[in-house]
């Protein structure tokens, strides 16, 4: 009995992580997918109708807007703080005595919650009182900067807290990446009188993909889940102009009581992590079995 | 590479232009640490400054005259709606809520983490993919059928509740922590234990723990991170009254009932960003090594 158990304990201790796991995320995402394929309103209905919710989601000119934010906002997120990241991590490798305080200051925003970035930017940009009154009161009276209330500017200015917040996130990894190159290739290519510009974008960045494509992941995974930064920012608007499938989600589970529509919403929204995701984490999987 | 540089710099003129590309160098970096220091910096200014003083003055000057005022209202009067109780009590939900959920999701992953990497068993490795995939889906799919659950617990709405809900959806990332740094210790110190007659948790708690500080401090920041700065699940499950301090901060940001006090507006912010900030300041080396860890390797 007691080397029955021994043998067992492991299994044991597993089990109700495991259980909670299975229910709470696998039980959870099937009901959702359930769901969105019913009539359900206000209450959740279980009669399967097939794809009704999906094609009134993909009729609506609000979530068309959504996704088209997605579009915008994850595209420019993700290149704006790779590029920045790179760059600032590239400057910082270059035997800076002050790079450790450096580094803090640049990493910090991403202790900060969402809705605190979202709060102080949405005060700097604030068209009355925060750039657009400073830089008129320098004598540029014309100066105009009000996206976070113009329909068409305003997800711009999501983008600019956003890399705010990720940049030096972007520039710890590439830092790592920088630091983890083989140090004899990079003598040897000194030893022959090559350029460090040419170093870097010949043999130091090439060498860095797998670093590349886990800050795309992660990147990618945030703009995606992008949901507080919006609400603290713009709510959502002006008008929806701000929307993303995260808030759209959230105003037809929590505010519309369109069960239907926040369930098919979240189902596309997991589709998009999926299609990204997938293929990370097999490629990840197939390199570890070589 | 400054070694190699300076045996060949004999030439002035090639020293001149090392100098202008060092200072041009130390110009960037500033720039960019400005860029990233200036929301902190306005924030804070904002925040000492009277009302008065922000509609005439600079985004970006000094106080005049610095005054406490708005923080006073930020942690006891500012209103969140029709309550005018100022950020405290949603600080103190904040505060009661991260430390369990913090200390279960560690506890589980360690135990988890300590399995999976060392008492490997058939379907083990299944398992971990399976709990590591939960870390990545967008929880607006388990939003819906979470809060009927909540419901059908009778936790709705209620601190026990936002516990829960955060534990569950810690245990993937805190399991990938602990799994991936037990998994570097060797195999054979398990059996050398078992030979002498150690049993699973005698083998966890006097030779795996003792080792475990490191990881420990590296996903207690993390978890804290993530569940003081959560908002989804926050805003989410719980009510008026429960409400952790990210949801009680946009409330106050966004309520529209009188003058817009955006002094207070900050001063709130800052409140509720200080405890994650100040875990970044005295802890940022493990905290860097969790934000790694949790996107480098799978």
């Amino acid at each position: 009995m007691t080397e029955w158990l021994e043998r067992h304990v492991p299994k044991m201790v597993l089990a109700p992580s495991f259980a909670a796991i299975l229910v709470f995320v696998y039980g959870f995402i099937a009901w959702t997918a359930w769901v969105s394929l019913t009539r359900s309103r206000l209450l959740p209905k279980y009669e399967i109708e097939g794809l009704i919710q999906y094609e009134r989601l993909f009729a609506s000119p609000r979530f068309d807007t959504a996704m088209v934010n997605l579009f915008i906002f994850g595209t420019l997120f993700i290149i704006i703080s790779m590029v920045l990241g790179l760059l600032i991590a590239i400057l910082l490798d270059q035997k800076i005595r002050t790079e450790g305080v450096l580094r803090t200051i640049y990493l910090y925003p991403m202790a900060l919650s969402m809705i605190v970035t979202g709060t102080a930017w949405k005060w700097i940009m604030n068209p009355g009182l925060g750039i657009e009154k400073m830089v008129r009161d320098w004598g540029f009276e014309n100066f105009s900067f009000d996206w976070v209330i113009d329909p068409d500017m305003a997800i711009y200015a999501v983008v600019i807290a956003g890399v705010w917040q990720a940049s030096g996130f972007v520039m710890a990894l590439f830092l790592a990446g920088l630091r983890s190159v083989d140090g004899e290739i990079i003598k040897a290519a000194q030893v022959d009188g090559i350029p460090n510009w040419r170093i870097y974008s010949a043999i130091i960045i090439p060498s860095m993909a797998p670093i590349f494509l886990s800050a795309f992941i992660v990147l990618a995974h945030l703009a995606i889940k992008s949901f507080d930064l919006v609400i603290a920012l713009t709510g959502g608007g002006p008008g929806y102009a701000t929307d993303l499938p995260a808030t759209y989600m959230y105003a037809m589970a929590f505010s519309r009581g369109d069960i239907g529509q926040a369930a098919s919403s979240a189902m596309v929204m997991m589709a998009v992590v999926f299609a990204i995701i997938v293929p990370y984490l097999y490629s990840e999987l197939r390199t570890k079995h070589d | 590479m400054t070694d190699i540089a300076l045996t060949t710099a004999h030439s002035p003129s090639r020293n001149w232009g090392r100098i202008a590309l060092r200072w041009l160098l130390f110009t960037l970096l500033g720039l960019f640490a400005l860029f990233y220091l200036m929301p902190l910096f306005v924030m804070v200014t904002t925040s000492l400054k009277s009302l008065e003083e922000i509609r005439t003055g600079s985004l970006v000057a000094f106080p005049r005259e610095v005054t406490f005022e708005a923080w006073r209202t930020a942690w006891s009067g500012a209103c969140t709606g029709i309550q005018c109780e100022g950020l405290r009590p949603y600080f103190w939900n904040s505060v009661i809520l991260a430390i369990p959920a913090v200390l279960i999701s560690t506890m589980l992953g360690a135990l988890n983490g300590y399995v999976i990497a060392q008492w490997k068993f058939k379907g083990a490795n299944l398992i971990f993919s399976l709990m590591l995939f939960g870390c990545f889906i967008p929880f607006q799919v388990v939003l819906l059928p979470m809060a009927r659950m909540l419901g059908i617990m009778g936790i709705a709405g209620t601190i026990p509740g936002l516990i829960f809900v955060h534990v569950i959806y810690g245990i993937g990332f805190t399991t990938l922590f602990f799994r991936n740094y037990y998994v570097t210790i060797p195999q054979e110190l398990v059996k050398a234990a078992k030979v002498d007659g150690a049993g699973f948790f005698r083998i966890f708690w006097s030779i795996f723990l003792p080792l475990s500080l490191p990881i420990i401090v590296v996903t207690v920041i993390w978890q804290f991170t993530q569940i003081w700065n959560d908002f989804l699940f926050g805003v989410s499950f719980s009510q008026a009254g429960t409400q952790p301090v990210t949801v009680a901060l946009n409330n106050i940001v966004n309520s529209t009932t009188g003058v817009k006090e955006y002094n207070v507006d900050m001063a709130a912010a800052i409140i509720a960003a200080l405890p994650t900030l100040l875990v970044y300041v005295v802890a940022g080396k493990y905290f860097i090594r969790g934000l790694t860890a949790g996107s480098v390797k799978g």
